[in-house]
């Protein structure tokens, strides 16, 4: 057997810069030298961009595949990486948290994502959710000295190992019933009780991660107590694995199960969106409220699964490209916040935030209009290719949910935006200077502007994924 | 003869978890988890997977119970604290649900296809297991290093006292410090 290791070149910068961080830490002291980690990191990961991107259709063995979808979605994992690793270091060095372990797991769970959607075989895609899985339970109780952060991540390993054990027992009927856990032998198998519920404990696991209902109660939780960079990150890199690898299967894998995926998927979709929309609107604790938008956010992108169709693929990478930028930014505000020490994460810490800092109140706007899916931001344009795809796919019922849910979330996220510009602003909570995130910040809101204004390129770059279906 | 083996196993392997997860004792949950892993070794040897059994004993009940065992005498185990279970309001959505998934799991294996392949002569022995896993599964194999990293890293990361105090204690919450 021969080894070409050239179609694993991306991972592999991602891999080595990793390993630079977390030997590199043990021999520098003071905080200017660490900046080494994120800047190493950031460099690896464009590099490793530059190689996806040129990337042609390639396999190693029988198992991973660099096809079109998977360079698609490894692109959107590692800019999502890029711009977490810039979030997170100013927060870092105030926090004294400024470890080359933050830098190196980051890296290391983008590997894993990457994988994933890469991954031709169940066994493998296994591997690779719990390469992406174990370091955000590490993220999550980076604060070793906040308890909320400790419970946080102890409540997702947990929750995280329950999922993945129920996603073992779908793979295991489902070799049962094929032979293999290859995908390429799956898309042969007829429908059968076993191979259903097999794909359904599938789901179910990869549901999870990507905080679908009812398997989200995790989420808030997690959310609230995690750092926030640590959060940032988590909330999508999570999803760009899970619904990658969903893509991968039902899609692209078993298209002839059709009729019996769709109804599941199509009532998963419509219970997350109303769900995380209705309760968001509750939240006081902006966290909490953008984790339930991240949970409404895993029902528009199902829409895309459940669609089954090309438009459907496309239309969730593309959303996927989107909900990073608008997410990555959403949370990336927060991180420039501090009340008393400690993160300034209730919706009403904004007041004010327009007079002392324009630029991220001005961007704040920006994340929350794209959240709801407003024109002339990027998260209209995404919702609407979702929709159509739901509509053309004859789920009229699933599009009118999607936009009435949509409306709803009007409520809550331009009242966020609102109170960043209401004065005066809240005793106690400072803003702070934080070029890094500054310029992630921007990266991510100049991304959620151009592919609103703009979406041809983005849009014709996630079409090409949809030639992986023929 | 074989049933009998697999009947025996698998019944042990149950109240070794049963024990694992209801056990009040540290001590004794750690002993059960040596009973599961042991009648899971006897499992693996009935599916004709002999060294997966001797893996099985060496790294898992062989190392990894031992170190469980050190942990919990290292922790100078205190005896439990009587506390109402955390889960006790839950019970009556666990059950049933539970249930639903047993014989639903069962119900589909049930119906598997019946019968199983031929398997060549030298299947489950080292020689085999090697050839699969340094050239089918060569890649997951490599991934899985790279998992015990971060196994490791989150050892170290986790175990790390928390900031000293001269830094301001932090919390991720402003509820905390009400």
């Amino acid at each position: 057997m021969s080894l070409d290791l050239r179609p694993l070149f991306p991972e592999l910068a991602v891999v080595a810069a990793s390993l630079v961080a977390l030997v590199g830490d043990v021999f520098v002291r003071g905080p200017r030298a660490r900046m080494a980690w994120p800047v190493a990191g950031v460099v690896a990961v464009s590099v490793a961009g530059v190689l996806v991107w040129r990337a042609g259709d390639a396999a190693f063995g029988s198992l991973y595949a660099r096809d079109a979808l998977g360079n698609a979605l490894q692109a959107v994992a590692l800019a999502v990486a890029a711009v977490g690793l810039l979030l997170a270091r100013d927060y870092l060095v105030r926090t004294g948290l400024d470890r080359g372990e933050y830098y190196a797991l980051v890296l290391l769970s983008t590997v894993g994502a990457m994988l994933m959607v890469a991954s031709q075989d169940l066994l493998f895609l296994f591997v690779a959710l719990e390469t992406l899985s174990l370091p955000l339970y590490v993220l999550a109780g980076f604060a070793r000295d906040s308890h909320r952060s400790q419970e946080a991540s102890l409540k997702y390993f947990l929750l995280g190992s329950f999922a993945s054990a129920l996603l073992l027992y779908g793979v295991a009927l489902v070799y049962g019933v094929a032979g293999s856990t290859a995908l390429s032998r799956l898309a042969e198998a007829d429908a059968s009780f076993p191979l259903l519920v097999g794909l359904g404990l599938v789901v179910v696991g990869l549901g999870f991660k990507a905080a679908v209902v009812p398997f989200h109660a995790w989420a808030p939780d997690v959310y609230e107590g995690a750092p926030v960079p640590a959060v940032a990150f988590m909330s999508v890199v999570a999803k760009v694995g899970a619904v990658g690898a969903l893509l991968r299967i039902l899609p692209a894998t078993v298209p002839h199960l059709l009729s019996a995926w769709q109804p599941l998927l199509a009532a998963l979709s419509a219970a997350t969106m109303l769900v995380g929309n209705l309760a968001a609107l509750r939240q006081t604790n902006l966290k909490r409220m953008l984790a339930y938008s991240s949970v409404a956010h895993a029902g528009y992108l199902l829409i895309g699964v459940a669609a089954g169709s090309d438009a459907g693929v496309w239309s969730a990478v593309y959303y996927l490209a989107v909900y990073g930028a608008m997410k990555l930014g959403a949370f990336g505000v927060l991180t420039f916040l501090e009340r008393a020490g400690v993160e300034a994460d209730e919706v009403e810490d904004l007041r004010g935030l327009a007079d002392r800092s324009p630029a991220a109140a001005a961007a704040f706007a920006v994340f929350m209009a794209s959240l709801t899916g407003l024109p002339p931001t990027a998260g209209f344009v995404g919702k609407f290719y979702l929709f159509t795809a739901a509509l053309e796919a004859g789920l009229l019922w699933l599009a009118l949910v999607a936009v009435a849910t949509s409306v709803v979330s009007v409520a809550y996220y331009l009242r966020a935006a609102y109170t960043a510009y209401l004065g005066p602003a809240r005793a106690g909570v400072r803003v702070l200077r934080a070029p890094w995130a500054g310029v992630g910040l921007g990266l991510s809101a100049g991304a959620t502007l151009l592919f609103g204004v703009l979406p041809g390129p983005l849009t014709s770059w996630a079409q090409r994924v949809a030639a992986l279906l023929r | 003869m074989e049933v009998l083996l697999f009947a025996v196993s698998a019944a042990l392997s149950l109240a070794g978890g049963v024990g694992v997860v209801a056990a009040r004792q540290p001590v004794h949950s750690a002993l059960s988890l040596l009973l599961v892993l042991g009648s899971l070794a006897v499992l693996y040897l009935t599916l004709a997977a002999e060294f997966l059994a001797v893996l099985q004993v060496i790294v898992y009940a062989g190392a990894i119970v031992v170190l469980f065992l050190f942990v919990i005498m290292l922790l100078h185990a205190r005896p439990p604290e009587s506390r109402p279970s955390p889960v006790g309001g839950q019970w009556g959505l666990a059950v049933p649900l539970g249930a639903a998934l047993w014989a639903g799991l069962s119900y589909a294996v049930l119906r598997l296809p019946a019968g199983g392949r031929e398997l060549p002569p030298e299947f489950g022995t080292t020689e085999a297991v090697g050839r699969e896993l340094f050239s089918r599964f060569l890649l997951p194999f490599e991934v899985a290093s790279l998992l015990l990293l971060v196994g490791i890293v989150a050892a170290v990361v986790l175990g790390s006292s928390p900031a000293p105090p001269s830094v301001p204690p932090r919390s991720a919450s402003g509820r905390e410090e009400a």
